[in-house]
C-alpha cells in the first residue's frame, strides 16, 4: 500500500487557495501582547528559585565539594552536586551529556556547573552559592583546536582515541575524530586543472545569539513523576536524554515545551534542566532556573571555530576539475559539534567529480559547542566561496556565469551517497543574474560580492494529529517546536487539503506526554515533516469523512469523493445527493460513530536540498576599517512558499545573522583561559542602525516528493553570507580577508598591507 | 531576612503594591512579584531592550531601575497596549506584515515603537532604526520589524 | 547577607551626610545605568545605594549670564530635547547621544557618566573639549573643578567621601564657536567606544582658530586633554598641514591599553583619523555659528 512518501500527489496545476499566501500568524496575537509564555514565564505555587555554581578554571580536577554551610542556610531547600547524578562511563554518549550539565570528575571549561542550590530566593540562592567550598586542582588549559592537537598539549580526557585513524597510536588525544571524505581522483583532477587557488582560513566561535535565556520549572512528586516546562527543540530528545542521564522512565517525565524565544539549533541540547529535575526531586517543591545571559555566554554550546585549507582547480573554459579541503572543527570541552556537515556540503552544488577532504573534530577547554543554522557548514563556505571568486577573476569570468556553468542539477551524485533529485541551484543561479541588483552597476567606492549555499533539509522522525470537532472545525496536535512560525504553515496545509479556511485550523504544540515521539527541530525540517504527517492525518481523516458520507446516503464507499471541504457524490450514476460539509458530517455522525481524526508517524523522506545565492554591497571606511552593509540580496529555492512572508523571513534573518558573524561575533578568551565578552556589550550581534532591507527573491523549484512541493528554507540563508560579505570586502580594499570575523583592526591591517604591497 | 521596601505604583492605569528586597529591579518586581511576564529578560544589563517599559512617560530597560524607584510612579508595560479588544495600530501591523518570528523581542520593540511614533508621526526608516538600536532581534534581521513600524506610522497619521 | 539599604532624600545636605556618614561600600544612585548593572553582577556589593533623583538642585537646564547650567542629575534625552542646548553644544549632545540606546537615555546622566569613570565614558571628551566646570558639594562645603581633574583613574574619581557633583556649568557661547564628539566603535550603536575625540574651537571673524581644546577618551586610564593638540590648530584655519599636526599629537598623546575592544596599535592610529574628522565637523559648526 503506497503512503505518501511514495506518492505525495503533488500536483504542479493544483489550484492552491491558501498555500502561497500570508495569513497572520496564530500565535500572533499572544506575541504582539506579551500573553504568550516562554521558558521564563512560569509560576507555581512554593516554586523555589535554582542557581548554579560554575568553575572559574577552564580546566581543574574537582577534589572535593563541600556544601554542609550551603545546606544550613536557612531559605536553602536542596543542594544538588554530582553525588546526585548516576554514574554514567566517561566517554559514552550519556556519561558526556551528564559531565556537561554537571561536572564530575573535572571542569572543563570556565562555567562548567559543579553545584546547584534552590532556595526561598535569588538573594538566599546566590548567597548559599558562595558558601559551597570546592577544591580544585588547577590543571593546564588549552583553548585554541590547532595547539590541543600538539602532543604536548594538556588532555582533556584520558579516554579518547581517534577515530578514524587506521592503527592510532595508543596515546592520549584531543582529537576525536578523523573523518575522510572522497571521491573520484583529486591529482588527475589538479593536473587538469589551468588554474589553481589554495587558501588557509580561520574563523572564531560565536553563539546563536538567541534573546531568550534558557528557562524552565521542574516539579517531582512522591511517586516520581517529572514535569518539565523548557525552552526546547525537541521536547522527546530531552526526555530521552534524561531518561538516560537521570534514569527516571520516560513515561514519569513529561516535558512540556514553552514558546520558544529563538533556538537556531542553540536548544536542541538541554543545560540547568536535569539540574533543575534534581533540586525539584530534593526539595519536593517545584523549581526555576533560569540563566542570566553571562551563563548563556559561559555555559551553553557555541558555535564551532575552525581553520581550514582549501584548494580548487578549474580548466581555463570554467570547469572545475577538482577541489580538496583540511579541515579543523573545535568541538570544547565533549565531542558533538557535527563536523561531518562541512566535508558532506562544501562544494556539494557543484558538479564535482574529484573531491577529497579530511577533517578532524578536536575538544579544548571551551563550552561544548551546539548546533547553529547548517552546523559547522557557514564557516567552511566562507573559504571556498572566497576561492570560487578567485578562480572566476583569474579566467576572467563572471562570479555567477563560473557557477552557471558548474552547478549541479539532477542526477548528480553527492560525496555523501545521494543522488539529487530535481533541484533549483541552477535556477536560483539564473534568477540571482537576472535580478535587479545584480543588474544594477556597483556605485563608486563601494565593492560587490556573490556568493552561493546549499543545506540538505532534512525529514525525520515525526508524529502529529489532526482531530475534527463536531462543529467540524479543526484542531492539529505538533510535536515539532515552533522556532519561527512553521505552525501557521502546517495549519495552512491542514487547511488546503480539507478545503476550509485557515481561521478554522488551530495548531496545538504537544508535550510528551500526549504525542508519540518526534525528533528535533532542526536540520531546517519542520515545516516539510510535520507538513508531510499533517498532511497525511488530513488525509486519513478525509478518507473516514467519505465512509461516513457513504453510509449516511447508502451509497458503496468508491461513490464518495471529497473537493472543497464537502464529500459528494462521484458521479450522478451514485445519487443525487447535496454535498455534504465536513461540519454536516461531524456533526451528524460524532455522538455515534465516534470522533473524526487522523494521526501519522513516520520517518519523513524526500526532502528536497536547499541553494541559496548571495549578492552585497559594501562599503569600507579604509582609515578605520569599517564595514557598512549597503544593499543586500537574498535569492534562494523554497520549492514552493507555504507562507510567504514567513519564507521573506527566514532569509532575512539568516542574512542578518551572516552579517554579525562575518563582520564582529567571537568569543575572545584571555591567557587565563576565562571568557572575556560574556555580554551584548561585547558580543556584537547587529542592531537594527547597522543593517539595510534586505532584498529577497523566492525562487520556487517544486520537490515532487511533497504535496506541495517545499522545501526546508531555515538553514541556507546562513550558508553563503560570510562569504559574499568577505568577497564584496575584497573588491573594496583589493585583498579578500581569510579570517572571521572580519573585524575593524584586522581589517585596516590588510588594508594598510594591500596597500603596502602596491 | 532581607528587609523588604513596600512600592505602590500605577501599572497600566492600576494600582498594584508590592515589597521588594532593595537589589530587586523593576524587571524583576513586574514579573516575579506582579505576575506580568509581557516584560522580558534578555540580559539585564541593558543592551538588548527586551523589558522596555514606560515610566511616568519616559521609555527606559526595566533591568536598569531597582523596584523600590517605582514608588508614586506610572509605569506602561506591553500588557497594556491594546484597549480592550482593540490592539494598536502597531500591534496590527506587525501581525499582518510579520514583523515578529519567535516573538521575544516584540513587547520591548512595540513599546519603543510606540514611543517614537507618539514623539515623531513621520519618521524616516533612519530614524526608526536608530530608535530601535537598543532592540536586539536574532530572528527577523529587522527588515520586517521596520516596515511594520512604518506602515503603522501611516495608518495613524491617516496618511 | 546582602544588606543593601536605599535611600532617596529630597535635600542635598541630607544627600551629602547619608554618604559622609556612610560606613562600608556607598553608590549614587542617579540613572543607575553602570551601578545598577554592577550591583546585579556583583561586581560591587554596596551597603548603602543613595538616590538622589528627588533633589531639585541636581535637575534641570538654566541659563545664568548667557551660559548654559546642566544638572548632574539631567537624563540624556532630556538634554538631547532641550533644542537650546543642542545648538549651542552640538558636539556635548553627540557625545551624550552615544550613551547606550536610547531606552539607557531615558535613565543616564553627564554626572553617572563622568563619576564611573570609565575611560570611554562618551560624555567625557566633549565635556572636556567645552571646559566644563563641575560644581561640587559636600560635607565641607562646595568648590567648583575643571571637569577633567575629576576622573582618576579606570572606575574612580577624584572627589572625597561623601562628595556630590550638582551641576555642569559651560561657559558662554559667542558665535563662530563650534564643537563635536566622534567615536570609533564596530557597530552604529551600542557599543562601547574603541576611541573618542572631541573638539572645540573657536574662530575669529577671518576663520583664523583663537582658541581650541581637544580631548580624548579610550586611549588611556582617564579621558586626556591634550594641549598639543589644541595648540596645533590655535592660528590656523585648520588646513591640511594643521590637522596632520593635530593628527599626531593626538596619537602621540595615547597611552591605550589591548583590550577585547581594540588593540593599542588600532587605538593610536584611530585616534588621528577621528581627531582630524571631528575638528572639520567642529569647524563646519563654527562657521555656522555667526
Amino acid at each position: 500500500m503506497s503512503t505518501i512518501l511514495d506518492k505525495s500527489g503533488f500536483n504542479p496545476d493544483r489550484k492552491l487557495k491558501i498555500v502561497g499566501t500570508s495569513p497572520v500568524k496564530h500565535d500572533g496575537i499572544d506575541k504582539v501582547t506579551g500573553r504568550a509564555k516562554f521558558g521564563a514565564d512560569l509560576f507555581l505555587p512554593g516554586m523555589l528559585v535554582g542557581k548554579i555554581l560554575r568553575s572559574p578554571h577552564p580546566h581543574a580536577n574537582i577534589r572535593s565539594i563541600d556544601a554542609t554551610a550551603a545546606e544550613a542556610l536557612p531559605g536553602v531547600k536542596a543542594v544538588v552536586t554530582r553525588a546526585d547524578f548516576p554514574e554514567l562511563p566517561q566517554g559514552s554518549a550519556a556519561g558526556d551529556m551528564s559531565r556537561n550539565a554537571m561536572a564530575r570528575e573535572k571542569a572543563l571549561y570556565d562555567g562548567h556547573p559543579v553545584a546547584a542550590v534552590a532556595a526561598t530566593s535569588e538573594s538566599i540562592a546566590k548567597q548559599a552559592l558562595k558558601l559551597i567550598r570546592i577544591d580544585y586542582e588547577v590543571l593546564p588549559h588549552v583553548i585554541d583546536p590547532v595547539e590541543a592537537m600538539k602532543p604536548d598539549a594538556p588532555i582533556l580526557h584520558d579516554h579518547i582515541r581517534t577515530k578514524g585513524v587506521k592503527d592510532a597510536a595508543d596515546r592520549k588525544t584531543n582529537v576525536v575524530e578523523r573523518l575522510e571524505l572522497k571521491m573520484g581522483d583529486v591529482e588527475a583532477g589538479f593536473a587538469q586543472a589551468d588554474a589553481i587557488v589554495e587558501h588557509e582560513y580561520d574563523t572564531m566561535p560565536m553563539h546563536q545569539g538567541y534573546i531568550e535565556p534558557q528557562g524552565c520549572v521542574a516539579t517531582c512528586t512522591e511517586d516520581g513523576q517529572v514535569e518539565l516546562w523548557c525552552c526546547t527543540q525537541g521536547p522527546w530528545v530531552f526526555r530521552d536524554r534524561l531518561t538516560e542521564i537521570l534514569k527516571i522512565e520516560s513515561s514519569k517525565i513529561r516535558v512540556t515545551q514553552s514558546e520558544l524565544g529563538g533556538g537556531f539549533g542553540g536548544k536542541t541540547g538541554f543545560y540547568a534542566e536535569p539540574v533543575a529535575i534534581l533540586l525539584a526531586r530534593k526539595a519536593k517543591r517545584p523549581v526555576k532556573i533560569v540563566l542570566t545571559r553571562g551563563e548563556v555566554f559561559r555555559g551553553t554550546g557555541p558555535v564551532s571555530g575552525t581553520r581550514s585549507r582549501i584548494r580548487m582547480g578549474v580548466t581555463r573554459d570554467g570547469k572545475f576539475t577538482a577541489a580538496d579541503a583540511e579541515l579543523i572543527f573545535q568541538t570544547g570541552a565533549f565531542t558533538g559539534s557535527m563536523f561531518f556537515n562541512a566535508p558532506q556540503a562544501m562544494f556539494t552544488r557543484y558538479d564535482l567529480k574529484n573531491v577529497k577532504t579530511v577533517s578532524h573534530e578536536v575538544v579544548s577547554n571551551r563550552p561544548k559547542v551546539n548546533s547553529f543554522r547548517a552546523p559547522c557548514v557557514p564557516q567552511v563556505v566562507f573559504g571556498v566561496e572566497g576561492v570560487v571568486n578567485e578562480l572566476a577573476q583569474k579566467i576572467g569570468m563572471d562570479p555567477i556565469d563560473l557557477r552557471i556553468r558548474n552547478a549541479a542539477t539532477e542526477g548528480y551524485k553527492t560525496i555523501y551517497g545521494e543522488t539529487f533529485g530535481p533541484i533549483g541551484f541552477l535556477e536560483t543561479l539564473i534568477a540571482a543574474k537576472n535580478c535587479e541588483h545584480y543588474k544594477s552597476p556597483v556605485p563608486k567606492g563601494q565593492g560587490r560580492g556573490v556568493a552561493t549555499g546549499f543545506w540538505f533539509n532534512r525529514g525525520g522522525e515525526t508524529t502529529g494529529t489532526l482531530n475534527i470537532a463536531t462543529d467540524g472545525s479543526v484542531t492539529i496536535i505538533l510535536g515539532t517546536t515552533d522556532v519561527a512560525g512553521s505552525r501557521i504553515s502546517i495549519s495552512m496545509m491542514a487547511a488546503e487539503e480539507l478545503g476550509i479556511p485557515v481561521d478554522k485550523v488551530r495548531a496545538v504544540m504537544a508535550d510528551t506526554h500526549a504525542l508519540g515521539w518526534n525528533r528535533i527541530t532542526a536540520g531546517s525540517r519542520t515545516t516539510y515533516s510535520s507538513g508531510m504527517v499533517i498532511i497525511d492525518s488530513a488525509r486519513k481523516a478525509i478518507a473516514e469523512l467519505c465512509r461516513r458520507a457513504a453510509l449516511i446516503w447508502g451509497v458503496p464507499e468508491d461513490g464518495v469523493v471529497f473537493e472543497d471541504g464537502h464529500c459528494r457524490p462521484a458521479s450522478s450514476n451514485v445519487g443525487e445527493f447535496p454535498p455534504l460539509s465536513i461540519a454536516d458530517i461531524a456533526g451528524k455522525t460524532t455522538l455515534t460513530l465516534g470522533a473524526i481524526a487522523g494521526h501519522s508517524e513516520m520517518n519523513v523522506t524526500g526532502a528536497g536540498p536547499g541553494f541559496g545565492v548571495h549578492i552585497v554591497d559594501v562599503e569600507v571606511d579604509q582609515d578605520l576599517g569599517r564595514v557598512d552593509i549597503k544593499r543586500y540580496t537574498v535569492v534562494e529555492d523554497a520549492g514552493k512558499a507555504i507562507h510567504r512572508l514567513q519564507v521573506e523571513g527566514q532569509y532575512q534573518g539568516g542574512a542578518v545573522q551572516g552579517i554579525g558573524w562575518a563582520l564582529n561575533e567571537e568569543y575572545v578568551y584571555g591567557e587565563d583561559g576565562r571568557l572575556q565578552n560574556p555580554s551584548f556589550l561585547d558580543y556584537r550581534m547587529p542592531v537594527a542602525s547597522d543593517v539595510p532591507m534586505i532584498d529577497t527573491e523566492i525562487v520556487e523549484v517544486p520537490n515532487p516528493r511533497h504535496p506541495y512541493g517545499l522545501r526546508g528554507v531555515g538553514e541556507v540563508p546562513v550558508t553563503p553570507t560570510m562569504a559574499a560579505i568577505a568577497n564584496a570586502i575584497g573588491a573594496v580594499i583589493g585583498v579578500r580577508p581569510r579570517s572571521l570575523p572580519m573585524s575593524p583592526p584586522k581589517l585596516l591591517k590588510l588594508i594598510e598591507e594591500a596597500r603596502g604591497a602596491r | 531576612m532581607t528587609r523588604k521596601y513596600h512600592v505602590a505604583a500605577t501599572v497600566n492605569g492600576d494600582e498594584y503594591e508590592y515589597l521588594c528586597e532593595p537589589q530587586q529591579t523593576l524587571l524583576d518586581a513586574l514579573r516575579d512579584e506582579l505576575m506580568l511576564t509581557g516584560t522580558k529578560e534578555g540580559c539585564a544589563t541593558g543592551d538588548c531592550g527586551a523589558c522596555t517599559v514606560m515610566v511616568d512617560g519616559a521609555m527606559i530597560c526595566a533591568c536598569l531601575m531597582l523596584a523600590v524607584e517605582a514608588d508614586g510612579k506610572k509605569i506602561e508595560t506591553i500588557e497594556g497596549m491594546a484597549q480592550g479588544e482593540d490592539l494598536h495600530p502597531l500591534q496590527r501591523n506587525f501581525l499582518e506584515l510579520n514583523g515578529l518570528q519567535c516573538g521575544i523581542c516584540t513587547p520591548g520593540i512595540l513599546i519603543a515603537a510606540k514611543v517614537l511614533l507618539d514623539r515623531n508621526p513621520d519618521p524616516t526608516e533612519t530614524e526608526v532604526r536608530y530608535w530601535l538600536a537598543g532592540n536586539l532581534c536574532r530572528c527577523t534581521g529587522y527588515d520586517k520589524i521596520i516596515r511594520s513600524v512604518l506602515a503603522a506610522a501611516r495608518e495613524m497619521r491617516g496618511a | 547577607m546582602h544588606s543593601l539599604k536605599y535611600e532617596a532624600p529630597s535635600a542635598l545636605g541630607d544627600a551629602i551626610a547619608l554618604l559622609a556618614q556612610a560606613s562600608g561600600t556607598s553608590r549614587i544612585l542617579a540613572g543607575g545605568t553602570d551601578v545598577i548593572v554592577q550591583i546585579e553582577t556583583d561586581l560591587i556589593e554596596p551597603e548603602l545605594v543613595v538616590d538622589i533623583k528627588k533633589i531639585p538642585d541636581l535637575r534641570g537646564i538654566a541659563v545664568e549670564n548667557g551660559a548654559f547650567r546642566v544638572g548632574a542629575a539631567v537624563t540624556g534625552m532630556e538634554l538631547m530635547d532641550h533644542q537650546a542646548f543642542c545648538k549651542a553644544w552640538p558636539g556635548v549632545v553627540d557625545g551624550v547621544k552615544l550613551i547606550g540606546s536610547m531606552q539607557i537615555k531615558g535613565r543616564a546622566t553627564m554626572g553617572g557618566n563622568l563619576c564611573n569613570a570609565s575611560p570611554a565614558a562618551d560624555s567625557v571628551p566633549a565635556l572636556i573639549a567645552a571646559g566644563a566646570i563641575v560644581r561640587i558639594a559636600g560635607p565641607n562645603g562646595a568648590r567648583e573643578v575643571a571637569v577633567e581633574h575629576i576622573p582618576a583613574g579606570p572606575g574612580r574619581t577624584s572627589l572625597a567621601k561623601g562628595e556630590i557633583i550638582v551641576s555642569f556649568a559651560f561657559p558662554p557661547r559667542p558665535p563662530r564657536t563650534g564643537d563635536a564628539y566622534l567615536r570609533m566603535t564596530p557597530r552604529t550603536e551600542m557599543d562601547i567606544a574603541v576611541v573618542g575625540v572631541g573638539v572645540n574651537i573657536a574662530l575669529d571673524a577671518d576663520g583664523v582658530c583663537t582658541a581650541a581644546r581637544v580631548a580624548l577618551g579610550a586611549v588611556a586610564p582617564t579621558a586626556l586633554l591634550v594641549e598639543e593638540a589644541g595648540a596645533a590648530l590655535i592660528g590656523s584655519r585648520l588646513d591640511a598641514p594643521a590637522l596632520d599636526r593635530l593628527a599626531q599629537a593626538a596619537a602621540a598623546a595615547c597611552r591605550p591599553i589591548d583590550d577585547k575592544r581594540g588593540t593599542r596599535e588600532y587605538r593610536v592610529k584611530v585616534a588621528g583619523v577621528l581627531a582630524r574628522r571631528a575638528a572639520l565637523l567642529a569647524l563646519e559648526r563654527a562657521r555656522q555659528n555667526i
